[in-house]
């Protein structure tokens, strides 16, 4: 199993015609197939777009057309950061049940707009400023490098893209492989926080380990490490790795994401280190050993 | 983005907030005319810097005096004192570093009685996703200090973005800053106003601090300090034209203009990574390995051979850099072009100190073939933790 996308996952695109759209589309196909089954564009319905290995994609004016002509039941947006909230509010209103924001620069008042809705509707949000997710093998949405994959036992999630590139890297190369990795953002204001990936990874029983990457800024860590005791309380508890990126941060700066800040005495990377601690994750202080230190920890 | 003061009690006052009168100065030259349009018979002087702290500060310069970045008048002519002590000045605060912040601008404003100091702030509540009040009877201090000594003393109230401040928000927010008679209605009207201006503009902070009830029963807002989300400045023309970019480091603007994530850091190594977790990871893990980054700088997911080039002669500006690590991981970022970018570089800034780059993802092969096949005198890594222990052994050599 795996968690969120598999190889029925069926995916539109919102914003598909441009070049970041149409690069991780054809990127997509090439993934072991990926259901790629259309895309949309205000002005460009019925047109079509011709992947690199010539597979056609309608294009819809509007996601809800998409969805409903196609059966899809996620969608990819790719759309420039002014209307990436919009086109959030788009495929919330065609209730599609997985909707996956890869843009960076989402003004966070927007994504607050964007969240007060979410919490009244059917759908998920991963993301904004994310770089998607992944099963090996059956379905990728997004922008991680296919080719560091590998089938296999362990669950990842994570705020930072590059460094779930790390950890899907190591515990491949240590032989353990993935049944999904989930990039969630790295905005503070976003649709999936850890503990939702973490309930599904603790829920798959093919994950039978979980590597978690934070970083400074909020206290989502904070309250995923406490929803994993009160999980452990009832039976539920799987072996698990972390990191925290950002010790040698200063104070009151932002840190390259939007989220990554410690301000108001809140967010620093010892508390959050702490806390997992507390909560039984293994914390490599190094980024370069994450894999090891999984190996490590399997064998008990 | 930042603003000083001044200008966001101008933006507040435009909202209808109750600010006092005052004229922001440039020069000496301007402080007479300033004064002149202040009733007095109290004004306050006070040095416009982005950074915090400044009524406690204390300027580097003797003659300057020993006073600090916020000074009471009691007359036309000692305004002016003030203003000659202070224009041009360096004060260090809590917030700055030794060498302190260069005083360019003065705000003289009128005095105020003040009966309580209270502290107001809003900001974007991360674990509900929405605008959060924090509000204090506790004004005048560090409020960090406040939240760790005395936690019961302050009120975080989220706001439901669908129906904005309620009465019954405005009312809790009340009793909290334990407002009554004139203060109170004064508060009912300025909750909501706060609330419209932060939401408008896209603040990222607004904190006010104190917020003041003064003798006369009636609310004032007595400093102000703003900061903007600079992802939604591209619909706020008006904000980006209050940007004061002597208060920035030049590096970082320069990094700015090629739309790099880049914060100077007082270490050597000089880093170039691409992802903002990476980046950071990168610099713990050179910490780790016994020196201090030189800097954060995250290239972003499509840096091409220019951007690439770009950044690394930013991170070759600071003089303290003695040796760079360059850490790519490509997921959408091809490494061949990173190699094309850093040899560009390397060629034309003479680079005299030891470079180390770790490449892995997409096109990996041929961007190692690159660097190799260059000539120049690169060290090559295979993983994280190979390029930070060479980066550091060749810094700890040199």
């Amino acid at each position: 199993m795996s968690i969120l996308i598999d190889k029925n996952t069926k995916v539109i695109v919102q914003g598909l015609t441009g070049n970041t759209g149409s690069f991780h589309t054809n990127q997509a196909l090439e993934y072991y197939g990926t259901k790629m089954v259309a895309g949309t564009h205000p002005k460009k319905a019925g047109q079509k777009w011709v992947a690199d290995n010539g597979t056609e994609l309608p294009i819809f004016a509007t996601a809800g057309e998409a969805a409903e002509a196609t059966g899809a039941n996620a969608s990819v947006i790719y759309v420039p950061p002014a209307g990436a909230a919009a086109a959030i509010e788009e495929a919330i209103d065609a209730e599609i049940p997985l909707i996956v924001c890869i843009t960076e620069g989402v003004p966070v008042l927007d994504m607050v707009r964007v969240k007060a809705k979410l919490e009244k509707s059917k759908s998920r949000l991963i993301g904004p400023n994310c770089p998607g997710l992944l099963t090996p093998e059956e379905c990728k949405i997004g922008i991680m490098p296919g080719k560091i994959f590998q089938k296999g036992s362990v669950g990842v999630v994570s705020r930072s893209g590059t460094l779930t590139y790390e950890a899907v890297y190591q515990t491949s190369q240590a032989g353990l492989g993935q049944t999904s990795a989930v990039g969630i953002g790295g905005d503070p204001v976003k649709g999936t926080e850890f503990i939702d990936v973490l309930e599904m990874y603790l829920a798959d029983e093919e994950t039978k380990s979980i590597i978690m990457i934070g970083e400074i800024g909020g206290t989502a860590e904070e309250e995923a490490a406490q929803f994993l005791i009160d999980e452990a309380k009832k039976g539920r508890k799987k072996p698990m790795v972390g990191f925290i990126a950002g010790r040698t941060a200063p104070k009151g700066r932002t840190m390259g994401h939007a989220g990554a800040i410690v301000s108001g005495g809140q967010g620093d990377a010892e508390s959050k280190i702490a806390a997992m601690e507390e909560a039984g994750i293994r914390v490599s202080p190094s980024p370069a050993r994450l894999g090891t230190t999984m190996v490590e920890v399997l064998k008990g | 983005m930042n603003i000083h003061e001044y200008q966001a009690k101008a933006v507040l006052k435009s909202f209808g907030a109750p600010v006092a009168e005052g004229v922001p100065v440039l020069s000496l030259d301007d402080v007479q005319k300033a004064v002149d349009t202040l009733p007095g018979p109290l004004w306050v002087v006070k040095s416009q810097i982005h950074a915090g702290g400044r009524g406690k500060g204390k300027f580097v310069e003797a003659e300057a005096g020993e006073k600090g970045g916020v000074r009471l008048a009691f007359s036309k002519e000692e305004v002016l004192e003030h203003a000659k002590a202070m224009l041009g000045h360096h004060l260090v605060t809590a917030q700055t570093s030794a060498e302190g912040k260069q005083v360019n601008r003065l705000y003289i404003e009128d005095g105020a009685d003040i009966d309580r100091e209270l502290y107001l702030s809003l900001l974007v509540d991360r674990a509900t996703g929405r605008p959060a009040f924090v509000a204090s009877t506790e004004g005048g201090m560090d409020i960090e200090e406040v939240a760790h000594e005395t936690p019961e003393k302050i009120l975080t109230l989220p706001i439901d973005p669908t129906t904005g401040v309620t009465d019954a928000d405005a009312a809790k927010l009340c009793d909290a800053l334990k407002l009554e008679g004139d203060a109170r209605t004064d508060g009912m009207k300025l909750f909501p106003i706060l609330y419209k201006a932060f939401t408008e503009k896209d603040m990222s902070m607004l904190e006010i601090n104190p917020l003041i009830v003064m003798e006369n029963g009636h609310l004032r807002v007595l400093d102000a300090k703003v900061s903007f989300d600079g992802n939604a400045l591209f619909r706020h023309p008006d904000i980006v034209e209050l940007r004061d970019t002597t208060e920035e480091d030049e590096k970082e603007i320069e990094a700015s203009e090629w739309d790099l994530a880049y914060i100077a850091l007082d270490g050597t190594i000089g880093c170039m990574v691409n992802g903002a977790g990476l980046a950071m990871a990168t610099m713990d893990i050179i910490k780790l390995y016994g020196e201090e980054p030189a800097n954060f700088c995250d290239v972003g997911g499509g840096a091409n051979k220019e951007k690439v080039a770009a950044a690394f002669k930013i991170i070759m500006k600071d003089p303290n850099v003695k040796g760079i690590l360059v850490n790519i991981f490509g997921g959408i970022m091809k490494c061949d072009v990173i190699a094309e970018g850093v040899i560009a570089a390397v060629k034309e800034t003479n680079l005299a100190v030891p470079l180390v780059v770790r490449l892995e993802g997409t096109n990996v092969e041929m961007g190692k073939k690159i660097i190799a096949e260059s000539g120049l005198n690169v060290i090559p890594a295979d993983d994280l933790d190979d390029a930070a222990q060479k980066i550091v052994n060749a810094v700890k050599g040199a």
